[in-house]
């Protein structure tokens, strides 16, 4: 998300010290500071609750992606994950990700989140601030969210809650302050306009690290075969990713972070039509690819092309052409393609493919970011790419590595066999008989 | 009196519950189930690893009558869930030693 723009600010007081950043905007296009701060803040929130709803997807898809017997542990997991990431970013994840100084590695303003009084209003930001912290915990969930998809069928409930708090409270929070948080990566010129590296790159991370240590579901990889684990429901998983595409639109649109001129307003859409376009391509590159290398389309590449479009295209909606949002968002659909199978062969087991979805695509459009932003320079992306993937590699490998030392990640191979469900949740999502 | 249990494609089930109504039949017993005989199962593509099918849904069909319609039962059966393709199933005649109407207590073919 980029830093609200002065201009608003300014605004948002109500001074009437605008001619300074007349360049910026257009009187005719501008409206008062009341309503710029209404407007604004209502971007937050409408994104806000966009993004939230992204949790279901995430349920959604990830319950209808696993095996009948895991369907209620994935569910538990899913509704667990958004409220710790909630409490969390409360308690200290907000403070940290916006230290209130530039240039840094690592800082904490005052914590626990200290919300406005009823009645009062930020109005030297322009926007009131809790709809923004309200913004910037639902994508907080969203890391998390991707974590538990990958990690799903063989993982026991409470390491992975332990490892959701560590996520939301410090991993996460660390990675946003140095680009939206104006730390050091801010400070190089690094881009990431709605978080395909800050995000989705860190959740894949995080994914890809529980992945090692944890290893493959049992059978998946029997005497150098891949085993194929059908999910459970198709029509669930095709929901979830509708869901999230829709949320997508919050995720990106609303991380123009301001709505109070003729330009935001216009930028949004444009956001908005670029957004939607990189997941069409990411869509159709899968199908074409799947039934050329199978001769069948595989569905669940689909769905996954069309996350893969939208990661791709989130660290830069506004700057790219349509052709040029096409050909991002295509591209993401090829990787994940092409991926998945890749991961297979190395033993790395991901249930939903939300490594090649997640963090390859991540990557992919934080790197692509200077062919349509000129501003950006590639040292600069690359470093950051590199920058969080060492950084969420590393402290995510201790906490799982800990975990696995102390708790223990797995479940005995009997209760593995038998599914969560029972083991775990004590209620299967499917009781069909009597 | 003989129980007919037939194994057929899911598809000729409403074929074969007409023909079967036809005869006079008055109930079935239905089920899903799953099995392989000579038709081999399908390769299937998962995210990108194969994987065969080798269990192949079925119908099972269970109807008990008295020992005169059994031959008729069977025929229509054969008749009607007839593809002419490998899968179409089997059919089995066993001998029932009794039936019991529930409600009732009724027993023998009156039961049925």
């Amino acid at each position: 998300m980029r830093k609200i723009l002065l201009t608003l600010a300014v605004m948002g007081a109500g001074l009437a010290a605008a001619p300074a950043f007349a360049q910026e905007a257009d009187p005719a296009g501008a409206v008062s500071g009341g309503t710029a701060y209404i407007l604004n803040t209502l971007l937050f929130l409408i994104g806000g609750f966009l993004v939230m709803w992204m949790a279901a997807g995430f349920a959604m898809l990830e319950a209808g992606l696993v095996r009948s017997k895991n369907v209620s542990m994935q569910c538990l997991k899913n509704i667990g994950l958004f409220s710790i990431a909630g409490i969390m970013f409360w308690l200290i994840g907000y403070s940290i990700a916006y230290p209130g100084f530039e240039g840094g590695f690592f800082g904490i303003a005052d914590f626990p989140y200290a919300m406005q009084a009823v009645g009062e209003a930020d109005t030297e930001t322009g926007y009131s601030v809790a709809s923004d912290w309200f913004f910037q915990m639902v994508f907080c969930a969203t890391t998390a969210s991707i974590v538990s998809g990958t990690l799903a069928e063989r993982i026991k409930i409470w390491p992975f809650f332990i490892f959701t708090f560590c996520l939301t409270g410090f991993i996460y929070p660390v990675v946003v302050s140095w680009e939206w948080g104006a730390g050091w990566l801010d400070a190089m010129g690094f881009s990431d306009f709605a978080g395909s590296t800050l995000v989705h790159s860190t959740g894949g991370w995080a994914a890809l690290a529980g992945a090692l240590i944890l290893g493959p579901r049992l059978g998946r990889y029997v005497d150098g075969k891949v085993v194929a684990f059908p999910g459970s429901s198709i029509p669930l998983a095709t929901l979830g990713t509708f869901i999230l595409w829709l949320g997508w639109f919050g995720f990106n649109g609303a991380s123009q972070l301001a709505m109070g001129t003729i330009e935001d307003a216009s930028d949004i859409s444009r956001i908005f039509v670029n957004t939607n376009l990189a997941a069409c391509a990411g869509v159709i590159a899968a199908i074409i690819l799947t039934q050329i290398l199978y001769k069948k389309i595989d569905i669940t590449m689909a769905l996954n092309g069309a996350l893969a479009g939208l990661v791709s295209i989130t660290a830069e909606p506004l700057t790219p052409s349509v052709p040029a949002a096409l050909f991002i968002g295509a591209i993401g659909g090829i990787i994940v393609v092409l991926a998945v199978p890749l991961l297979d062969k190395l033993k790395i087991d991901d249930v939903v493919g939300a490594i090649p979805v997640h963090l390859l695509a991540g990557i992919w459009g934080t790197l692509i970011v200077p062919l349509t932003n000129a501003d950006v320079p590639f040292v600069a992306q690359l470093t950051g790419v590199v920058a969080t993937g060492v950084f969420v590699m590393i402290t995510a490998g201790i906490i799982w590595s800990v975990l696995k030392m102390t708790l223990g990640l797995r479940p005995t191979p009997e209760e593995e066999m038998d599914g969560l469900d029972k083991v775990e949740v004590g209620v299967e999502a499917y009781p069909e008989f009597v | 009196m003989k129980l007919i249990m037939a194994i057929i494609k899911p598809f000729k089930l409403d074929e074969v519950r007409e023909a079967l109504s036809a005869l006079g039949v008055a109930g079935m017993t239905v089920s899903e189930v799953k099995g392989f005989g000579r038709q081999k199962g399908q390769t299937e593509i998962y995210r990108g690893a194969e994987y065969s099918t080798n269990m192949v849904p079925k119908v099972k069909v269970e109807v008990v009558c008295d020992d005169a319609l059994a031959p008729r039962v069977v025929e229509a059966v054969q008749q009607a869930a007839n593809s002419g393709a490998i899968g179409d199933g089997k059919i089995f005649v066993l001998d029932v030693g009794q039936a019991i109407r529930i409600r009732t207590g009724e027993t023998g073919e009156t039961a049925l």
